[in-house]
């Protein structure tokens, strides 16, 4: 996953122009998906709906936006405090756990998850809150963990030389420095949650996956595509906009983008 | 000599006595759907029987407290664990009422409570002992035998995911067979295809971004849609390409599933061995070309070994990514381990749901663990650059 981020070329004005055009057909599809109804109309049968037609699609997607920001919000909380815990020196003793926890929880399947939330929780919107959420944490409190024991050595003699309370230090030193590679976790989290949320409408969570799986029910390829188009425009919107903030950050923290 | 107390011990043992006097044990139902009746441990279990699985986890959380040394721990940790998993199957036999075949019996959440705080447990006393690879090997066939002779004795026979297991075995081991087939044969498709791409992508560095950013690009469209998307196509290739439909490309079923599984599984592999051959050092690649050899010697005898480690983490991402993303594979016919699961969600039979979550999770630790093992192997060679 870290390798999938060495990918994205930045800086060049052409995938800036395209992702600029993305986002206009984006929000032109969403404001006014009737207008594109001749494009999907050929991939329907001749009296099938080619627009999904049991919501209103922007409703669908600022829902779905919603759950994933709630629980990528939550995830970051709850995996930076984590991270800052097991490496202070109280929390050592957690440190070996902590890896191997976030190594196991990788490997729970999403559905699995979803699906044994169900009977804690009960349909809807809350197992998928609690999937995205436990699915969000490892790739944030993973970088955040990176960061915090990577920091550069002669950096934090410093800091502890000129007289830093172990608290000063976190806030003024630590955090700061790391804040490019948590954003950097952050990101990885949100996309893997944009299409992990998707899998939520199948346990009834009001999400885009709703627009996927009517499609496949109903053998209609146009709402799958629309559903699916949609997600993915959203993640790679997502993912530019973050990796741009985390630039920003990086440069301003002096050290080249983390990854 | 003083007592020294563990504070991660202390954090399990409050998991373990919350689990063990706090939560119920098991759950006595009606039928497969109905909410059940929660019973604590002394009450699911026969008098002495209860007292003593109670008296060996209160040891067990003792030791965990207790500063001692680690094998010490690892042993408590299975015996705990070991105990739970045959009382919850004695459980079963003694909650059911004699004679009615339509209760059931499943763990509640204290016994799962329970199985989390011992597999801390183990898991930490495994990641502070740090064994050798082949250790780990042996742990893990350790743990599979002791699982298999459980189950094959039929002391679970009681409970109710086996009996949802037992009305379909059949199928059962051949949703298995089909998750393992779509799971791994996806990989190994893409591990034929997505190594020459790597090794192009390092040797024709123009190639690189365009390549990685199509990859990137497909990972960002969800599971369902790709499955849903690839229909259309494979349909259309199956009625009009000669043989198609013969050798089982469909446009639902399998065909969509291995194909979508397929596209996922190429960016870690080819971004993998990109950054991995990029990581060889330049004195190995010097002396290689030094002492005469050609490009392709010095990509099989020097390249690839040295770049191993990381292609290997990139194909246990994609084995782990696959064997979770074959469970979605069921909502387009593609079968899979993810059919019990749907059709669990479907007439809100959580025991249906688990009979196959749970092989779903134990597959995909247990394939995380043997890579995880290679990985180490592979990496006895000190190198730089050691990415992902």
């Amino acid at each position: 996953m870290k390798a999938s981020a060495t990918a994205t070329a930045t800086g060049t004005w052409l995938p800036r122009l395209l992702r600029l055009l993305l986002l206009v057909l984006l929000l032109a599809f969403l404001l006014s998906p009737q207008s594109f109804e001749p494009l999907l109309k050929p991939l329907v049968q001749p009296n099938a709906p080619a627009i999904y037609n049991q919501g209103s699609l922007l409703t669908i997607t600022l829902l779905h936006l919603r759950t994933v920001f709630f629980a990528t919000v939550a995830a970051t909380i709850v995996a930076v405090l984590l991270a800052i815990l097991v490496t202070r020196p109280f929390g050592a003793e957690f440190l070996p756990l902590s890896r191997s926890v976030v190594n196991v929880g990788q490997t729970f399947p999403p559905v699995a998850v979803l699906a044994l939330a169900v009977p804690a929780v009960g349909f809807g919107e809350k197992p998928t809150l609690i999937a995205l959420f436990l699915y969000g944490l490892l790739p944030i409190f993973e970088n955040t963990l990176t960061a915090l024991t990577q920091l550069p050595r002669p950096v934090m003699e410093a800091a502890k030389g000129s007289g830093m309370t172990p608290l000063q230090r976190l806030l003024k030193v630590e955090l700061p420095l790391s804040l490019p590679v948590i954003v950097g976790g952050i990101r990885l989290s949100v996309v893997i949650s944009l299409a992990t949320a998707t899998i939520g409408s199948t346990v009834a969570a009001n999400t885009l996956g709703e627009v996927i799986i009517a499609g496949l029910q109903s053998n209609n390829l146009a709402f799958v595509l629309q559903g699916g188009l949609i997600v993915g425009a959203l993640a790679v919107l997502i993912y530019h906009a973050l990796g741009a903030i985390e630039s920003v950050l990086a440069r301003r923290a002096g050290s080249p983008a983390g990854n | 000599m003083s007592i020294r107390i563990d504070k991660l011990g202390v954090v399990i043992g409050l998991i373990a006595l919350y689990g063990m006097l706090a939560a119920a044990f098991a759950v006595l139902k009606p039928n497969r759907i109905l909410q059940g009746q929660a019973q604590s441990i002394t009450d699911s279990l026969p008098g002495a029987v209860g007292w003593g699985l109670l008296l060996v986890l209160l040891a067990c959380t003792g030791i965990a407290v207790l500063r001692v040394p680690l094998w010490f721990r690892l042993v408590a940790a299975a015996a705990a664990l070991a105990a739970l998993v045959i009382a919850i199957g004695y459980a079963a036999g003694a909650l059911t009422p004699p004679g009615n075949s339509y209760a059931r019996v499943s763990p509640a959440a204290g016994f799962w409570i329970l199985v989390f705080a011992f597999a801390l447990l183990a898991a930490d006393a495994i990641s502070r002992l740090q064994p050798p690879p082949w250790l780990r090997l042996v742990f893990l066939a350790l743990v599979a035998a002791l699982v298999w002779s459980v189950f094959a004795s039929g002391l679970w026979s009681g409970l109710s995911i086996m009996k949802e297991y037992s009305s379909r075995a059949d199928v059962f081991w051949a949703e298995a067979a089909k998750h393992v087939t779509l799971a791994i044969g996806s990989l190994v498709a893409a591990c034929v295809i997505g190594l020459p791409l790597g090794i192009l992508c390092h040797r024709v560095p123009a190639m690189r971004p365009a390549v990685l950013n199509t990859l990137n690009l497909i990972q960002t469209i969800p599971s369902i849609a790709l499955f849903g998307i690839l229909i259309g196509p494979l349909a259309w290739i199956a009625v009009n390409v000669p043989g198609a439909a013969a050798v089982g490309i469909r446009g639902i079923g399998t065909a969509p599933a291995f194909v979508a599984l397929f596209l996922y599984s190429l960016l870690p592999i080819v971004a993998n061995t990109v950054v991995g051959l990029a990581g060889v050092p330049r004195e190995a690649n010097d002396a290689a070309r030094g002492i005469g050899m050609t490009d392709s010697q010095r990509l099989v005898q020097i390249e690839l070994p040295l770049a191993m480690p990381v292609i290997l983490t990139g194909i246990r991402i994609v084995l782990v990514q696959n064997i979770g993303l074959a469970t979605i594979a069921a909502l387009i016919g593609g079968g899979g381990f993810g059919v019990f699961v749907f059709q669990g969600i479907g007439q809100t039979a959580m025991d249906l749901v688990l009979l196959g979550a749970v092989p779903t999770v134990a597959l995909a630790f247990g394939s995380a663990v043997v890579l995880d093992a290679l990985i180490q192997m592979s990496s006895r060679v000190p190198r730089k650059g050691q990415a992902a």
